[in-house]
């Protein structure tokens, strides 16, 4: 065996990679649908199903909040995870800065995520 | 002295190279619109907090032609993605073995694929009846 | 060189180190029958116009893994290819990818090998066994666990298809990881923690993308992507239980 191996903390951003990959997968195309095509132009769907009052309700239901975070969070993880490693098969090896805004920007949007999701109340 | 001088060839463009990567490289980049649109939630997300006025003002933009144009990009990106996310699924997953045979890889990208239909179905029956 | 033989054209990388800066493609005009295999072809070349062209084959029947090259840019075995396949387009041959070239067609095997050596792909048994008890029941069932991952001849061929190792050359791989994975699925085995060290390592798994390429130009069918990825699942558990479980993950 090999010496001086050092552990890697990648776990950690792949189990969030993978999580918000297969998010993503499952739930992406039909939410783009919803919340930007049909909804908006009222198109096969209700105009009104994002109105302020069924939106706010959506928001401050637990299910809604949960879910709500996990797409908001999830897919931004898995993203910045994907966008680091091409930025290093691009061969830009920004290091440091590069993870700190890939990962960076996914750990911010998680934390308004969340604080925003607890103002709305419940 | 050793008369050798092994020669490392470089990486650049190597994605360039073969179809495979090519393809590889055009599915990893879908996480740009995941992202993308991640963003554009977060911005509802933000705005339904600052109150009704600043959520129509969200729901205006997402009117606008720009926006329709923006999300089509965003829906086939991200059907994309989903595509090839099941695509790999068989080399990334362990062997599922059923009646003491390995299922194979079409079994489970078609599986994968199938489970991203039902829930989208589900979502738009839900949208459906609990929107208006 | 008989009049209805055929000509095809192959390109082949030539590098002496002795006296190249670097690489370069020279062509060669090779009459070929319809049985002749790219390194027939090579050697044809060697044979007849170049004595100094260096390659490696042992075997020419797909077993020994000595002979991966890239032809038209992807990595297979040359005994096992057929000029036929290409005819009347040029063929390109060179060494194979991400690997330093040594000579020609011949790459800088080492740190593959030591690679090998750091997976300890023996089996490590459970506990000692003394010869009066007998030898090791397996039931089909544990053989069919771990039989598709001693198929690999060690060619390194999913080693040529890997960016991933091209980008960085410590990654331990996919061929070395099927093996890692060969030895940790046999029952017989119990060494799984102590490689959990080095699957869990930077040099570990996690370099891997899941391109899945490597599996695609395996002549083995050995699946490498899947030893490598279901190891990924291995070692994320291990990062996570590491401090629950009696006698820790690996450090
Ligand atoms: S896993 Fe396949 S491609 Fe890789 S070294 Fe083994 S036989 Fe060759
Ligand atoms: S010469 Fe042995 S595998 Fe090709």
């Amino acid at each position: 065996m090999k010496s001086g191996l050092k552990r890697s903390n990648a776990p950690i951003f792949w189990s969030l990679f993978g999580a918000g990959g297969m998010l993503s997968a499952l739930f992406g195309p039909a939410l783009v649908f919803i919340t930007g095509i049909a909804v908006p132009f009222g198109f096969l769907l209700p105009a009104d199903a994002m109105s302020y009052p069924k939106m706010l309700a959506f928001a401050q239901n637990l299910i809604g909040k949960g879910f709500i975070l996990a797409v908001i969070a999830l897919f931004l993880w898995f993203a910045a995870h994907r966008i680091y490693h091409s930025l290093h098969e691009f061969g830009i090896h920004a290091g440091l800065a590069a993870k700190l805004i890939c990962y960076g920007s996914a750990f911010v949007a998680t934390v308004i995520s969340v604080v925003v999701l607890l103002g709305l109340g419940f | 002295m050793s008369k050798r001088r092994p020669y490392v060839r470089s990486m650049e463009g190597w994605w360039k190279k073969n179809p495979y990567f090519v393809e590889y490289m055009i599915h990893e980049s879908t996480a740009l619109f995941v992202a993308g649109y991640a963003f554009v939630l977060l911005v509802g997300l933000i705005r339904l907090g600052q109150g009704e006025a600043a959520w129509n003002g969200w729901l205006e933009a997402m009117q606008s032609p720009l926006s329709l144009i923006f999300h089509l990009v965003f829906l086939v990106a991200i059907a994309y993605h989903t595509y090839t996310w099941f695509k790999i699924m068989p080399i990334t997953m362990p062997p599922i073995i059923v009646g003491g045979k390995r299922v194979g890889p079409g079994v489970i990208t078609g599986s994968g694929l199938l489970a991203a239909v039902g829930v989208s179905l589900v979502m738009l029956v839900l949208v459906f009846w609990f929107g208006g | 060189m008989t009049e209805n033989l055929k000509i095809i054209e192959i390109e082949v990388l030539r590098y002496n180190p002795e006296s190249d800066q670097e690489p370069h493609l020279e062509v060669y005009s090779v009459p070929f029958s319809d049985d002749m295999s790219v390194l027939q072809g090579v050697q044809y070349i060697k044979d007849n116009f170049d004595g100094s062209l260096t390659f490696r084959w042992s075997c020419r029947m797909a077993i020994c893994g000595s002979c991966g090259m890239m032809i038209n840019g992807i990595p297979k075995l040359s005994c096992e290819t057929f000029l036929r396949d290409y005819y009347p387009d040029r063929i390109r041959v060179e060494a194979m990818a991400h690997f330093p070239i040594e000579k020609d067609l011949v790459v800088d095997l080492s740190g593959f090998i030591e690679k090998l050596e750091s997976i300890q792909p023996y089996i490590i048994p459970k506990e000692p066994r003394s010869l009066d008890q007998g030898e090791y029941i397996q039931s089909p069932k544990q053989f069919n666990d771990y039989i598709q991952f001693t198929s690999c001849i060690n060619c390194t061929l999913c080693y040529a298809a890997c960016p991933q190792f091209g980008l960085n050359p410590d990654f331990i791989g996919p061929g070395a990881i099927a093996l890692l994975h060969r030895y940790n699925m046999d029952s017989r085995d119990g060494a799984a923690a102590e490689r959990m060290e080095l699957v869990a390592s930077e040099e570990g798994v996690f370099n891997c993308s899941a391109v899945g390429y490597c599996s695609e130009v395996c002549p083995k069918h050995v699946d490498p992507a899947n030893a490598v990825n279901i190891n990924k699942t291995n070692a994320a558990k291990d990062y996570f239980l590491r401090f629950l479980s009696p006698k820790g993950g690996a450090k």
